[in-house]
């Protein structure tokens, strides 16, 4: 029997996010596949209901009350704590999301135990241990890669596989860390929300963004009434936030978010390269462009060539009178 | 304030990018610029000193021995001064090396605060800013839309799924910046022109204390076994009608893959 597999959920507000539910139901499939035993392990104040819900798809979860959670920054106490299971019982391959609070785990672990990093999995199968595929230069590109040792961590990108629950409910067992963090803590003062990021765009099933094409601030309420109408939620390019259109949350591409929804609507995107390594595994990408000529042409399902102004309006109307 | 900035030489995103035959990236083959993300790192770090009055910011970069053309920009921009790592024992080092080459180099030089950006464009893991705070013991602040440093201690906006936490931290620490910090200005002439005489230390494993044989390429923890080209996608459709019309066929599109 392989050593173990866990995968360290991350929640908001006691609930998984998606792409720990996704990445928790990688684990169980490489677990199935190498024999393996799967841990889920949840670190937090108040862990249980996050906890509750990793059972659903992992057999076996550790809920780690972490005092400490309440009033820090998060990486540095969920890193001790997983540290210190690992030290004491070290599994083969622990897998994490790839979203800022993953990596961030990830780098600590890394560290603290002294195990190597395959970062933004794309797929993970395995054979002795995880082979790991990863999208390089672009997305020009896929490479294969294992570790070179025993133990590894492996952070795990939005949409590698589809969240599915267990045939049957997992067990809890909650636990205490041994010791205190051993890092650093930063305390966490206060938790602001701001109402225009209300729904994150990771969690999106359906975005439409907007890029230069869009022209304004008042460009973006037709971005907003076709997400809408889709159910969607808004995205943006670099240079669509840069001109102060859109907050920052929203922007898609290499220095923002990289995206996975079923749907991308692309509004006025050229789709340079900084842009596409940000959504251009979305299952199905509209583009809607003057230009037939822009390089997102080259990799839309569907291009709309028009004025945006005129076709989106038309398309809110048509979804409405379809859903009527 | 005394402020260290980590920065990496990356390959220009041309479209051009190649591994060498040893399925990693080829660092002499293709044209080196500064990764996109540290360069919103020495914008922050140039403001902060700005801010104060006084003070330095200095790189600190691990890369191979024809780096400083590359960290020249970086000194053109406003950089005070930098140290570059370099060793042929590091050719395929990993993010772990990577991570406690920086953290050991850290150990000789004087900061109240070190700044990261947040992945490269090349291996885009994202994490060896947190393993570097960890290995320097550094509290660690990410995704930062805003750093507010206040006598011995830092306040961070942290970016949120849902807005920002407010993080509070003693110096020195370890921040990784965000593009909302604000864009990176361009060198001027002048700055270009006084670059020239700004010192690059050159350190080598044994410099920073660390055992050429323990870390660096020969020691990575993870290889490449394999690469494959992404499947083509299919060949895109394009709908050139009137609005009224386009907009039909876009939702027959959509409700025949059962997206709406």
């Amino acid at each position: 029997m392989a050593g173990a597999v866990w995968i360290v959920a991350e929640h908001h507000d006691g609930a998984l996010t998606r792409i720990s539910t996704e990445t928790a139901t990688l684990a169980r499939q490489l677990g199935e596949a190498a024999s393996a035993e799967v841990v889920g392990i949840v670190v937090g104040s108040g862990p249980g209901s996050a906890a509750a819900e990793l059972a659903r798809f992992v057999p076996s979860v550790l809920a780690v009350e972490a005092a400490a959670a309440a009033n820090s920054a998060g990486a540095a106490v969920v890193a001790s704590a997983v540290a210190e299971l690992a030290a004491a019982e070290p599994p083969a391959t622990i897998l994490l999301g790839a979203s800022p609070d993953g990596r961030d785990v990830a780098g600590m672990l890394s560290v603290l135990l002294g195990w190597g990093v395959l970062a933004n999995a794309t797929q993970v199968t395995w054979d002795g241990g995880p082979i790991v595929e990863m999208s390089t230069f672009g997305g020009r590109l896929f490479t294969t890669s294992g570790f070179t040792g025993e133990h590894g961590i492996v952070t795990v990108r939005l949409g590698a596989t589809t969240a599915e629950p267990a045939a049957g409910a997992g067990h809890v067992i909650v636990a205490q860390p041994a010791s205190a963090a051993s890092l650093p803590t930063v305390s966490l003062l206060e938790r602001v929300s701001e109402a225009s990021a209300a729904v994150p765009i990771e969690e999106a099933r359906v975005i439409v963004a907007g890029g230069r094409g869009v022209g304004s601030p008042e460009g973006f309420r037709i971005v907003e009434s076709l997400a809408e109408a889709l159910g969607g939620a808004v995205g943006a390019t670099r240079a669509a936030v840069d001109a102060g259109w859109i907050p920052y949350s929203r922007q898609i591409g290499q220095t923002g978010k990289i995206v996975k929804p079923a749907l991308y609507v692309a509004l006025g995107i050229s789709g340079a390269i900084q842009h596409k390594v940000g959504m251009q595994t979305a299952n199905t990408i509209v583009a809607v462009n003057r230009d037939q000529d822009a390089p997102i042409a080259a990799f839309a399902d569907l291009l709309v060539l028009g004025d945006l102004f005129e076709i989106v309006p038309a398309l809110v109307a048509e979804l409405h009178r379809r859903s009527a | 304030m005394r402020i260290v900035v980590l920065v990496k030489p990356v390959p220009d995103t041309t479209g051009q990018e190649h591994l060498g035959p040893d399925l990693r990236v080829d660092r002499v083959a293709n044209p080196a610029v500064l990764n996109a993300n540290d360069e919103y790192a020495i914008e922050a770090a140039l403001k902060l000193r700005e801010a104060a009055g006084e003070g330095t910011v200095t790189l600190l970069a691990m890369a191979p021995a024809h780096a400083p053309e590359t960290l020249r920009k970086a000194l053109a921009m406003g950089v005070d001064g930098g140290v570059l790592v370099t060793d042929p024992a590091l050719e395929g080092a990993d993010t772990l090396t990577t991570a406690r080459v920086l953290a050991a180099a850290l150990a000789r030089l004087e900061y109240d605060l070190v700044l990261a950006g947040a992945d490269t464009s090349d291996g885009g893991a994202g994490i060896v800013g947190a393993g570097v705070a960890a290995l320097a013991g550094l509290p660690y602040l990410s995704a930062a839309a805003r750093i507010e440093p206040n006598g011995g201690r830092v306040r961070v906006r942290r970016i949120s799924p849902t807005g920002y936490d407010l993080l509070e931290a003693p110096l020195p620490a370890l921040i990784v910046a965000t593009q909302v910090l604000g864009e990176p200005r361009y060198p001027s002439l002048r700055g270009i022109m006084a670059a020239r005489a700004k010192q690059l230390d050159v350190w080598s494993l044994a410099d920073v204390g660390l055992d050429p044989a323990a870390v660096g390429g020969a020691q990575s923890t993870t290889r490449v076994t394999a690469t494959r080209q992404p499947a083509a996608r299919e060949a895109t459709r394009v709908i050139r009608e009137s609005a009224a019309v386009a907009a039909v066929q876009v939702v027959d599109f959509l409700a025949a893959r059962r997206l709406i």
